[in-house]
C-alpha cells in the first residue's frame, strides 16, 4: 500500500516548524507505523535529507519513550496501545496521515517530533517515592497489603510516563500522570506516612511546570496506553484537599533527610 | 596478567559476610568528597546510583533515554526470583544457588552466585518497602509462582510487568536522591569514552544528544550498568537504543571482556515478518505451560492451512524428544530444537522460520475462558502484532536473541580489570554462566545495584584519597579530543549507506553464523566477513546532518561502529570455545542424540579477552572455575 | 492561612472553588426556579411570594451577599483556569480528534460567558427594572407575563437556559470528580443524575416563557 504523510519538521527548539509532506510507497500492512517511518527515513538519507527525528526505544509498548500524535490522537486510535504498537494495517491505501509531536508548554519540542518530557520526572522528584533507605526494609511479608489495594495500586502504577495524557488533554494537564503516582503510593500501607506531604509537593510541582488544570474531558483516559482511569484524579483531589486542610509544616529539620 | 577473582575463602555461606567485614570504610563526613559516575539507569544503575547517593557520595548518573525510567529493564515480564521460601516448598538460599549454577551450565563463579542467592531475599524486602505493587494473596501476603521450569515457587511478580514495577521502584529511589541533591542526573547523554589515568578509571566522556556538546566528567570511580550487547544481532528483543558502546569503550581501555559468545536465544518470540522489521517481540515463556509446540512431519505440508494438516501428520517434537520435560525444556534446548526442525525445511510461516505453539488442546481441555484468564493479554498482544487470532489458529513462534550472559570481566567485588571501573547488571559476566534462568536477570540487576556495588565501591574509595584528576588533566583532554575526532570522522565519511543498513547486515551475519548453533567453518566465515564489513562501514557510511544537533543517525553510527568491532570478538570467542554449553551450541560438540556436550576438561574456565587493537588478535586470559559445592554434571532433560 | 492561600492558588484548589461556588449558584437557581414556577399559580401567589422575599431584607441581603461572593469566585477562578489552560498549550495541533469529551465540556468556556451576559441582562430586566422603566415594582407577575409575551425576549431566555442546561450538566457531573467524592461504582449513576438535574432545571426555567406564550397564564 501507499500512504502520504504530513510530518511536523522543526530543526530545534528555537526554530519555527512546519509540516512536510512525504510519500511512503511499498508499505506493508504488517509494518508498525514506526517501521514505516524507518523506511521513509532511509529514503531521506538516500536523498541526503535529514531523517525525521522521533523518540522510541523498546518498541513493545512499555518504556513510554515513543509518542506521536497521529491524525489528532496521541499514540493513534488503536486504543490501549502506544505509538510503537500501531500497525499500518489500520490505515487504508492512499490515506493521508498527520504526524505531530505532543504539544504542551511543559513539553518543548527539541527536534521534529521529539519533545522534552523531563517535567514529568521533576513531578516524581518532588515526592513521588517512598523514603526508604537501601537495606532498612523489614521482611516483605510484615507489610500486609489487601489484595484489592495491591491490584488497584498496580492499575495506577501501570503508567508508563509517556505523557499522552498531557498531549490529549485540551488543557495540557498532567493530572492523570500525577494522580496515578499519588494513588499508586497512597493506596499502599508503605505510602501512608508521606501521603499528605507527597500530594502537596507533587501537585505544587505539577502546577509550577505549567501544565493546565483538569476540566474533565476524559481525553487522557481515552488515549492512555495503559488505560489508567480518571478515578485516580478524583482520589488525588481528595488527598490533596485533605492534605491542604491538615498540613502542618515541619518546624525544623533534624536528623536524617 | 593472572586473573584474580578476589573471592573470599572459607565456607561459601560466610564469604560475603567476611568480605563486608574486611572492607575499608569511608568516613561519613568525607563521602561527599568522592565523585562516583554511574552509567545507565536500569535496575542496576538506578539502584546503585540511588544507594550510593543515599550513603553520601557525590553521584552523577547518565542515561541515553529522555528519562531514567525508560531503561530496558522495564520490559521484563515474568518476575524476580528470591529464596524466601514463603510457599514452604523447600526453597532455600542454597537451592537457588544450586539451581543457578546448574542452570548456567557450570560456567559461573560459585562465590558470586551464592551471594546473589543470599541477597535475593533482601531485594524483595527493599522493593516491597518502596511500594512495588507485587501480586498478593487474599490475606495480604505476597504471592509466588513457579517460573521457567523451576521446581519451587520462588518467583515474585507484578502482573506481567515485573520489570517495569521494579524499575519504577528504583527510579523513584533515584528521584528521591536527585531531589536531595546527592545524585545529578543527565538524560539524553551517551557515554562515548572511558577516561583512564595511570591505569585507573577516572571518568567518562559524554555527548549531549540534544545539543551535541561533548563533555568530560571526572570521578573517583566509574560504574557501568549499561546492559547487554544483544543488539549486535540487530534483531533482538532488546530496545532499539540498547548498545554495546560503553562496554566496548571500556574494553578498548583495558577492561577484559568475558565469555562474549554466551548469548541467550529465547524460544518464544514472534517470528520475523519482513525486511523492514526493526525488533522482535518476546511472548512470555509461561505460554509453554499450556501450548504444544509442533511442525508438520513432512516439509511439504509447511505451507498448508493448519486445519488441513491431520493430527498424525504433526510432529510434537519437544514432547517426542524430551518426554520428561516436554514443552517445558529450558530455553536453550527449546530454541535449538526449533532451529533444527526449520533447518529440516519443516518450519511454518513466511520464510519457513517459525513453529506452531498450539493451544487448541488446552482450550478444549480447560475452556477458552481459562486460557483467556491465564494468557489474555499475551494473546491480545500477539493478535495486535500479527493480526492472527491465537484462539483460532496456533501462534507461530521463533527464537530470538534476548539476553547476553557474557560481559565485562569482574572480580568478586564487581570491579573490572581496570581499577576503579565497576560493572553491574547484564553488562558484567558474573552470575549466569552460559545460560540464564527465567526471573534471574531482575534479581541480579538489583542485587548488584542495591547490595553489592554500594559496598564494594565504598571499599575501593576507602583506599584512596578523593579527587586528584581535574578536567584539565592531559589524559582527560586527550580522551575528549579522541571522541571529538571520532564524531567528526563518522560525519566526514560521506558515503552512501545509512548506519542501519550496516547494522542489519552485521546482525544477519552474526545470526547466521553465531546464533543458535555455531560451527567452525561458519564462525570462520563470519570472522573474515566482519572486518570487511567494518572497512566498508568506514568507507561508505553516510551520516546526514551535523554533530551539534539532535542527530539520531549519528548516535546510531557510533553504536554500529562499535558493534562491528564487538561482533568480531564475540565470534572469536565462539570459535575458541570448542564445546557446547548453555546458550553456546557448537555443532562439533554434541552427543550422538544431538544434545549439547560440555567439555569440562578443556573449557571449565571463564574466557577473558584483552584488547590489543582493532584488527589485532586479542589475548585470551583464563579464569579457571572450580566447583566445590555443586558437582559438575551433564544436564539432561530426557 | 498560608496553606489556604496556596490551596486556592493550586490547580486542584481552584477546581474546589469552582465546584463549591457552583454548588451554591446551583442551589440558588433551584430555589429561583421553584419560585418562578409559582407564576402558574396565579398573580396573587406569585406577587405574594415576591413580597415575602422583599419583606425580609436582612435575609435577602445575606443571601445576595453569598451569591455575589459565589459569582465572583466562580468567574474569577474560571478566568484564571481558562488562562492557565490556554497558556499550557501555546501551539495547538493541526489536526485534533477528540475521543471522549462531550459537547457540554468543550463549550464550558463559551456557555459560561453567555450566562454571565445573560444574567446581567436578566438582573437589569427583572431586578433593577432599568430596561423597562414602565414596569410595576409591586406587580412582578404582570412584568413577567408582559415580557414573555414578547417573542424575542422569550426566545433569548430559552436559548440562555439551554446554555445553562449544558453548563449545569457538565458542572454537576464534574464537581463530584473535582471534589473527589465520586466512586467508580456510582459514576454512571452520577452522570445520569447530572443529566436529570440539567434537564429538570432547564425545563423548569423554560416552562415559564413557554407557558406565557402558550397562554397558560392570565
Amino acid at each position: 500500500m501507499r500512504v502520504f504523510l504530513q510530518v511536523w519538521r522543526q530543526k530545534n527548539g528555537q526554530s519555527k516548524g512546519r509540516f512536510e509532506r512525504y510519500e511512503a510507497s511499498e508499505v506493508s500492512p504488517d509494518m508498525s507505523l514506526l517501521e514505516m517511518l524507518d523506511v521513509v527515513n532511509e529514503g531521506l538519507v538516500q536523498k541526503n535529507e535529514a531523517p525525521i527525528a522521533f523518540d522510541h526505544d523498546c518498541r513493545e509498548g512499555i518504556c513510554g519513550m515513543c509518542g506521536l500524535v497521529i491524525n489528532g490522537v496521541p499514540h493513534g486510535s488503536e486504543g490501549g496501545a502506544t505509538t510503537c504498537q500501531l500497525h499500518m494495517r489500520k490505515f487504508q491505501d492512499g490515506d493521508e496521515i498527520w504526524i505531530e509531536p505532543f504539544r504542551a508548554k511543559a513539553f518543548p519540542v527539541l527536534r521534529d517530533c521529539v519533545v522534552d518530557r523531563t517535567a514529568l520526572d521533576r513531578i516524581i522528584q518532588a515526592g513521588g517515592f517512598i523514603s526508604v533507605r537501601t537495606g532498612s526494609a523489614p521482611d516483605a511479608n510484615q507489610i500486609l497489603v489487601p489484595k484489592e489495594n495491591a491490584d488497584l495500586a498496580m492499575d495506577a502504577a501501570a503508567c508508563i510516563g509517556c505523557g499522552a495524557c498531557v498531549a490529549a488533554c485540551p488543557n495540557a494537564s498532567a493530572m492523570l500522570f500525577t494522580a496515578a503516582k499519588i494513588s499508586h503510593l497512597g493506596l499502599l500501607p508503605q505510602g501512608q506516612p508521606e501521603r499528605h506531604s507527597r500530594a502537596l509537593a507533587m501537585v505544587k510541582q505539577m502546577d509550577a511546570e505549567g501544565f493546565g488544570a483538569c476540566t474533565n474531558h476524559e481525553e487522557c483516559e481515552a488515549v492512555c496506553p495503559k488505560e489508567v482511569s480518571i478515578d485516580f484524579i478524583a482520589r488525588m483531589n481528595r488527598d490533596f484537599a485533605k492534605a491542604a486542610a491538615t498540613f502542618r509544616p515541619p518546624k525544623a529539620r533534624g536528623g536524617g533527610d | 596478567m593472572t586473573l584474580n577473582s578476589n573471592c573470599p575463602t572459607g565456607p561459601i555461606e560466610k564469604r560475603w559476610e567476611k568480605r563486608r567485614f574486611e572492607m575499608k570504610l569511608v568516613n561519613p563526613a568525607n563521602k561527599r568528597k568522592y565523585n562516583v559516575i554511574v552509567v545507565g539507569s536500569g535496575l542496576a544503575g538506578a539502584s546503585a546510583a540511588a544507594s550510593l547517593g543515599e550513603l553520601g557520595y557525590n553521584v552523577q548518573c547518565f542515561c541515553y533515554q529522555d528519562s531514567p525510567r525508560r531503561a530496558h529493564s522495564i520490559a521484563a515480564q515474568g518476575g524476580i526470583n528470591a529464596a524466601k521460601n514463603y510457599t514452604n516448598d523447600g526453597d532455600s538460599i542454597f537451592r537457588l544457588f544450586y539451581d543457578t549454577v546448574k542452570g548456567g551450565d557450570f560456567r559461573a563463579r560459585e562465590s558470586n552466585v551464592y551471594r546473589l542467592a543470599e541477597v535475593s531475599v533482601d531485594i524483595i524486602d527493599q522493593c516491597a518497602a518502596q511500594g512495588v505493587p507485587f501480586a498478593r494473596e487474599y490475606g495480604g501476603l505476597l504471592a509466588n509462582r513457579s517460573f521457567g521450569g523451576a521446581q519451587v515457587s520462588r518467583t515474585f511478580y507484578a502482573r506481567g510487568q515485573t520489570g517495569q514495577q521494579l524499575l519504577i521502584g528504583a527510579y523513584q529511589a533515584l528521584a528521591r536522591q536527585i531531589a536531595a541533591g546527592t545524585v545529578k542526573m543527565s538524560c539524553r547523554s551517551e557515554m562515548l569514552e572511558l577516561i583512564v589515568v595511570d591505569g585507573v578509571a577516572r571518568g567518562i566522556v559524554t555527548r549531549d544528544m540534544v545539543t551535541g556538546k561533548i563533555e568530560a566528567h571526572v570521578a573517583d570511580a566509574v560504574a557501568l550498568c549499561t546492559g547487554g550487547y544483544g543488539n549486535v544481532f540487530y534483531l533482538s528483543t532488546n530496545a532499539k537504543g540498547c548498545n554495546a558502546m560503553a562496554l566496548w569503550r571500556a574494553h578498548k581501555k583495558g577492561a577484559y571482556l568475558a565469555n562474549p559468545c554466551f548469548t541467550q536465544i529465547h524460544p518464544t518470540c514472534i517470528p520475523v515478518k519482513g525486511e523492514y522489521q526493526s525488533k522482535l517481540t518476546l511472548m512470555s515463556e509461561s505460554l509453554r505451560n499450556d501450548g504444544r509446540v509442533w511442525v508438520p512431519k513432512d516439509g511439504k505440508d509447511s505451507g498448508k492451512r493448519v486445519s488441513d494438516i491431520p493430527e498424525e501428520a504433526r510432529d510434537y517434537y519437544l514432547e517426542r524428544r524430551y518426554p520428561a520435560f516436554g514443552n517445558l525444556v529450558p530455553r536453550d534446548i527449546a530454541s535449538r530444537a526449533a532451529k533444527q526442525v526449520c533447518d529440516d525445511g519443516r518450519g511454518v510461516g513466511p520464510g519457513g522460520l517459525g513453529v506452531y505453539l498450539d493451544f487448541a488442546d488446552s482450550i478444549q481441555r480447560l475452556g477458552k475462558k481459562m486460557i483467556e484468564e491465564r494468557y489474555g493479554n499475551l494473546f491480545d498482544m500477539y493478535h495486535h502484532i500479527t493480526d492472527e487470532n491465537p484462539y483460532e489458529v496456533p501462534m507461530r513462534i521463533y527464537p530470538a536473541v534476548h539476553y547476553t550472559m557474557g560481559g565485562l570481566w569482574v572480580d568478586y567485588d564487581l570491579m573490572s580489570t581496570v581499577p576503579g571501573l565497576f560493572v553491574g547488571g547484564e553488562a558484567n559476566f558474573s552470575d549466569h554462566g552460559a545460560n540464564r534462568l527465567g526471573a534471574s536477570a531482575l534479581m541480579q540487576g538489583l542485587a548488584d545495584g542495591y547490595f553489592v556495588l554500594p559496598y564494594t565501591i565504598g571499599h575501593y574509595l576507602g583506599q584512596r584519597a578523593a579527587g586528584g584528576v581535574k578536567l584539565d588533566h592531559p589524559e582527560v583532554k586527550a580522551a575528549k579530543k579522541s571522541v571529538e575526532e571520532r564524531v567528526r570522522k563518522l560525519l566526514d565519511i560521506g558515503g552512501s549507506r545509512s548506519p542501519d543498513s550496516f547494522h542489519r547486515e552485521l546482525g544477519l551475519l552474526c545470526w547466521e553464523h553465531c546464533g543458535m548453533a555455531r560451527k567452525k567453518d561458519g564462525l570462520e566465515i563470519a570472522l573474515q566477513r566482519i572486518p570487511e564489513l567494518r572497512e566498508e562501514f568506514w568507507k561508505d557510511l553516510r551520516v546526514v546532518g551535523s554533530g551539534e544537533e539532535l542527530n539520531q543517525e549519528l548516535e546510531r553510527a557510533g553504536r554500529v561502529a562499535d558493534a562491528l568491532e564487538f561482533a568480531e570478538l564475540m565470534v572469536r570467542d565462539a570459535l575458541h570455545r570448542e564445546e557446547s554449553c548453555g546458550g553456546h551450541f557448537r555443532e562439533e560438540s554434541q552427543t550422538p542424540e544431538g544434545e549439547a556436550m560440555r567439555d569440562d576438561e578443556r573449557f571449565c574456565y571463564v574466557a577473558a579477552w584483552a584488547h590489543q587493537g582493532v584488527d589485532k588478535e586479542p589475548v585470551l586470559h583464563k579464569e579457571p572455575l572450580s566447583f566445590e559445592y555443586v558437582k559438575l554434571t551433564q544436564r539432561s532433560y530426557k | 492561612m498560608a496553606t489556604a492561600v496556596s490551596f486556592t492558588a493550586s490547580s486542584i484548589g481552584k477546581k474546589y472553588v469552582m465546584a463549591v461556588s457552583g454548588i451554591a449558584l446551583f442551589g440558588f437557581t433551584m430555589a429561583h426556579m421553584a419560585g418562578n414556577l409559582q407564576v402558574f399559580l396565579g398573580r396573587e401567589r406569585f406577587n405574594g411570594y415576591a413580597a415575602t422575599l422583599h419583606a425580609m431584607p436582612a435575609v435577602l441581603w445575606v443571601f445576595r451577599g453569598v451569591m455575589i461572593l459565589a459569582v465572583v469566585a466562580h468567574i474569577v477562578t474560571s478566568v484564571q483556569l481558562a488562562l492557565r489552560n490556554r497558556a499550557a498549550r501555546p501551539q495547538g495541533y493541526a489536526k485534533k480528534q477528540s475521543l471522549a469529551t462531550t459537547y457540554a465540556a468543550r463549550t464550558m468556556v463559551v456557555s459560561g460567558p453567555i450566562l454571565f451576559f445573560y444574567i446581567v441582562y436578566h438582573l437589569l430586566h427583572f431586578t433593577f427594572n432599568t430596561l423597562h422603566p414602565n414596569y410595576e415594582v409591586t406587580d412582578l407577575y404582570s412584568n413577567v407575563v408582559a415580557s414573555f409575551r414578547q417573542v424575542p425576549i422569550s426566545v433569548s431566555y430559552i436559548i440562555a437556559n439551554a446554555c445553562f442546561g449544558f453548563h449545569v450538566f457538565h458542572g454537576a457531573y464534574s464537581l463530584f470528580q473535582s471534589l473527589g467524592v465520586n466512586h467508580p461504582r456510582y459514576n454512571g449513576a452520577l452522570r445520569s443524575l447530572a443529566m436529570a438535574i440539567a434537564v429538570l432545571v432547564t425545563t423548569g426555567f423554560i416552562a415559564v416563557p413557554v407557558g406565557v406564550l402558550a397562554g397558560l397564564t392570565k
